[in-house]
């Protein structure tokens, strides 16, 4: 439990350095392209191995589950552009409902 | 001509849209095993949505807190980019600075960084930024409750909610073949790293590897 404490501090602390640093720091200091483009590219890393994660993993092995057939549910959803909280709550539904099967 | 009055209303459209799934975040939190406490100080004194569903998820799945702390500092640079094109549309004195920080989000840099003018573009970052603030914070508490009357996280499918939840957050990211690619380098990476590290470690490493291909897969593109 006070390992989940220490989290929530770096994690207070490093969000709320990063939001005042960008806008205290000149503008010069962060404009290396490769910079930029590291920026860029971090969410979209970082999110892709969540999902693969969140989805698919169970401890130390991988499963197939009613978690999958929800994220096909969230990605039609998102494609047919229904907003974020009712697609997050048929997903949720969904896997849900497959479990009472 | 935009009208200020039309900045603030589509920034408290924005504000509400946002805001009120501060009740999944609680909910999930709750669910996976974080106190009501914790959940709200997080959504208080974090603020930034990405990190806070990465942080509880690495925890819920048995990651090190830790490393969800790491991977969620991670998600959150991208708000450091967001402070430098606000900041001089802002135009903000050190004492402001200080107060304003916490308000650097992906909605009100949105709506505050294609101003023309100093006052509109305040305007739309104080009124989006500070709308879903309170929204977010209240959402937050109410999900937190609800998520700790549940108990089992899995018996409403909220296991499957944090999947969506990112994808949701990623779904805009995936309008380039940039960012298709590494988000599924990404994925693909920290499958095959589940089996053999410990819970946490392949997000962030999956997610390491891809970043990496991608910035060296546009100057080969580009050559």
């Amino acid at each position: 439990m006070t390992t989940v404490w220490a989290g929530i501090a770096i994690m207070v602390v490093g969000c709320f350095a990063l939001k005042y640093a960008g806008l205290s720091v000149p503008p010069t200091v962060l404009q290396h392209p490769l910079t930029v483009r590291a920026v860029e590219l971090i969410p979209a890393g970082l999110l892709g191995a969540l999902i693969a994660v969140q989805v698919l993993a169970d401890g130390s092995s991988v499963q197939v589950d009613a978690r999958l057939l929800a994220l096909g549910v969230a990605a039609l959803l998102l494609a047919l552009r229904v907003p974020f909280l009712p697609m997050v709550v048929a997903a949720a539904l969904v896997a849900a409902l497959v479990r009472q099967l | 001509m935009t009208t200020d009055r039309s900045i603030v209303v589509d920034s408290l459209g924005v504000g509400l849209a946002t805001g009120a799934y501060g009740v999944s975040f609680g909910a999930i939190s709750t669910a996976s095993g974080l106190s009501v406490l914790q959940t709200c100080l997080i959504s208080l004194l974090v603020f930034t949505g990405a990190s806070q569903f990465a942080f509880v998820g690495i925890v819920a799945s048995g990651g090190n807190p830790l490393t969800g702390a790491l991977t969620a500092v991670l998600l959150g640079s991208r708000n450091l980019f967001y402070g430098v094109s606000m900041a001089p549309r802002l135009d903000l004195d050190p004492r402001a600075r200080l107060a304003s920080a916490h308000f650097v989000i992906d909605e009100s840099t949105a709506m505050g960084v294609t101003r023309e003018t100093r006052r509109q573009a305040r305007l739309g970052f104080y009124w989006t930024g500070i709308s879903i603030f309170v929204l977010w914070n209240a959402t937050t508490f109410a999900g937190a409750l609800a998520g700790d009357a549940i108990g089992d996280p899995r018996t409403y499918g909220l296991d499957a909610a944090v999947g969506a939840a990112f994808l949701g957050l990623l779904w805009p990211r995936l309008s380039s073949w940039t960012g298709r690619l590494v988000a599924f380098v990404g994925a693909a990476v920290a499958l095959g790293l589940v089996p053999v590290t410990s819970a946490g470690l392949p997000i962030v490493l999956g997610g390491g590897v891809a970043v990496l291909l991608g910035l060296l897969w546009r100057p080969r593109a580009a050559a």
